[in-house]
């Protein structure tokens, strides 16, 4: 391997995928074990869910349709970025019990503790979306779109929250414990995810919000989600949503990665 | 192989913007298939030493080669050649002892078959065979403890780095682990094992150095350092002052250092403890003198650090294992 730590020959690629594979698996056997973690990581959707279904979703006219099918892909976007979060905390344990330590003095491939990681939260955050896709029908949801395109948003949710996830990596990283790395995240992700079109339209905002609320991130990733599942003109959401997220991507990885070098 | 298994020159390391000197120039070296002690209180810069050996962290000054790679330029052939038990037992809790160290094993990079013998094998030979498919969670500090020096073996190194190996462990524990790194060595290993307690460091070590604020202060062999350290104390509690100063001078030719005599206790340094109190209350006994308290005590690393220094071993130098987890390192 050379000398910075990135795999070069195709030999050493191979092991640097197999080590990202055994280091996600060693990550999905702890969310199995302690299905605790799984649990939380689902009773703050169905909270959303049913607060905003039932309590404050009376009070909300949306343009066109119900508020039901306006609000289930909002909640969506904003479980998958949720979801994320949980790399913050992860590798935060795994830095403070001394595991990353220890994997350091190993011949591993230095990124795979990094893309084991986020790789095994990305299929955590499937298995949750596709809990929450559920309870969504059960309260009355009723997407009018294709199924290709459903199935699209839910990849472009997926694959947003994935390149987050690289961010909150850093954090994770950067945080002095574990208890500090998640409240760390709150001052990013609250106001991405409320001061956005996740909830309401953004119309409904003042006017000094709307201009930061229309064009973040979380409220393409959230126009275009919603559009695609709606089946109705979004512009171009898509797009715009798509290059957020490869956008973030490239900038969040390498910044992590240099990140985990330096921790010692 | 080379002969050295470790070599360093003057390692310098620093933290906090170069406030803090953890490793101030620290040269030594270890032939191989030897067990090398690194005996210091806390804070003395053990782990520090540990990890730039283990290429977790690079020095700022200096050079270290282990197993002839340079911990800098060549670091991935050191981690091939290297197994490390940290200061901490380092096993991931959510996992069993066999999936514990069948992760070690494919992270070491070793092909599936040898993975399953090397985890099963290791297992039985730490006593851990029945709690192999155990959460780690459920396991005791001495179960840790081996399941961590397990790990570190799982790819059979030549090269094995121990950092406090027994800290915080009960006495039966300790002789466990002991009697386990004795093994090691047996079949060729070598060991650079660091540690605060003296005992430990004088059962297990061919060849100690003692670390204090980052810089080696006595370097040899245990006997040599010991000879320099004057050995076990005995103890001796008389019941008037009078018979305390008769029996010091019964006993004179006993002691290598002249006796301490305060009040009606005498303080007597001798070579082959057991022996010398045999001794002593032979010799009192025919005198018609009454001992009230008889004590051997060992040199602590305490005792070490006023003999060398002249001042105390730095705060938080343990006289006994701290109980409990500990601080976990950042
Ligand atoms: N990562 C670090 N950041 C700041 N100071 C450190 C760090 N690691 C060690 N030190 C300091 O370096 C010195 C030596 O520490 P260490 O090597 O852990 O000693 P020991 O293992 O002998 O207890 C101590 O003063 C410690 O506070
Ligand atoms: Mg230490």
């Amino acid at each position: 391997m050379s000398v910075s730590g990135a795999p070069t020959t195709s030999a050493e690629w191979r092991w640097a995928v197999r080590d990202v594979w055994t280091m996600g698996r060693r990550n999905i056997l702890a969310l199995v074990r302690i299905p605790v973690s799984f649990v939380f990581a689902l009773v703050q959707p169905v909270m959303f869910v049913l607060l905003f279904r039932y309590v404050f979703g009376g009070a909300i006219r949306v343009p066109n349709g119900q508020y039901v099918n306006f609000l289930i892909p909002g909640i969506l976007v904003q479980t998958t970025i949720f979801g994320a979060i949980g790399t913050t905390i992860g590798l935060a344990e795994d830095l403070q019990r001394g595991l990353i330590e220890r994997f350091r003095a190993l011949p591993m491939a230095r990124m795979a503790v990094l893309a084991g990681r986020t790789v095994s939260d990305l299929l955590r955050n499937v298995v949750v979306l596709l809990v929450i896709t559920g309870m969504g029908f059960l309260v009355g949801f009723r997407p009018t779109g294709s199924l290709i395109s459903y199935v699209g948003a839910s990849v472009l949710m997926l694959f947003f929250a994935y390149a987050l996830s690289w961010g909150f990596a850093y954090v994770g990283l950067a945080a002095p414990n574990s208890e500090t790395a998640q409240a760390m995240t709150f001052p990013v992700i609250f106001p991405l995810t409320f001061a956005s079109s996740i909830f309401v339209p953004v119309a409904f905002m003042p006017s000094w919000l709307q201009v930061f609320a229309r064009n973040q991130p979380v409220s393409q990733v959230a126009e275009a989600v919603r559009g695609l599942m709606l089946g109705v003109p979004h512009g171009h959401a898509t797009w715009i949503a798509l290059a957020w997220a490869v956008g973030a991507l490239v900038v969040l990885a390498p910044l992590a990665t240099r990140r985990y070098r330096r921790v010692a | 192989m080379p002969d050295l298994a470790v070599e360093t020159h003057g390692i310098v390391r620093t933290f906090r913007d170069g406030s803090v000197r953890a490793l101030d120039g620290v040269s030594i070296a270890i032939p191989r298939g030897r067990v090398f002690g690194l005996l210091g209180p806390n804070g003395s810069g053990k782990t520090t030493m540990v990890r730039i050996l283990s290429t977790i962290i690079r020095p700022d000054e200096g050079s270290a080669t282990v197993n002839g790679f340079d911990v800098v330029r060549q670091a991935d052939a050191v981690r091939r050649s290297i197994g490390l038990a940290g200061q901490f037992a380092t096993v991931d809790d959510n996992l069993t002892g066999l999936e514990n160290l069948r992760m070690m094993g494919r992270l070491n990079h070793l092909d599936h078959a040898t993975v399953r013998v090397r985890a099963t094998q290791l297992l039985e030979q730490f006593g851990l065979a029945e709690a192999a498919r155990r959460n780690v969670k459920t396991y005791s500090g001495g179960m840790r403890r081996r399941l961590d020096l397990a790990a570190a073996l799982v790819a059979s190194p030549p090269l094995l780095f121990l950092d406090e190996p027994t800290t915080g462990l009960d006495p039966q524990s300790r002789q466990d682990l002991w009697g386990f790194i004795e093994g090691l060595v047996e079949s060729g290993t070598t060991v650079l094992l660091t540690t605060q307690y003296l005992e430990e460091a004088d059962r297990l070590a061919d060849e100690l150095a003692v670390l204090d604020h980052g810089r080696i202060i006595a370097q040899g062999t245990s006997s040599e350092l010991k000879a320099r350290l004057g050995a076990t104390v005995l103890s001796l509690t008389f019941s008037t002052t009078a018979d305390a100063e008769r029996g010091a001078l019964l006993l004179a030719d006993l002691t290598t250092k002249p006796a301490f005599v305060e009040g009606d206790v005498v303080d007597l340094t001798v070579t082959a403890g057991p022996a010398a109190a045999a001794e002593a209350l032979r010799r009192l006994d025919a005198a018609d003198l009454v001992v009230t308290g008889l004590a051997l005590r060992e040199p602590s690393l305490d005792d070490v650090f006023l003999t060398l220094t002249g001042h105390h071993a730095p705060d938080g130098a343990a006289e006994e294992p701290i109980a409990g987890s500990g601080r976990r390192r950042r």
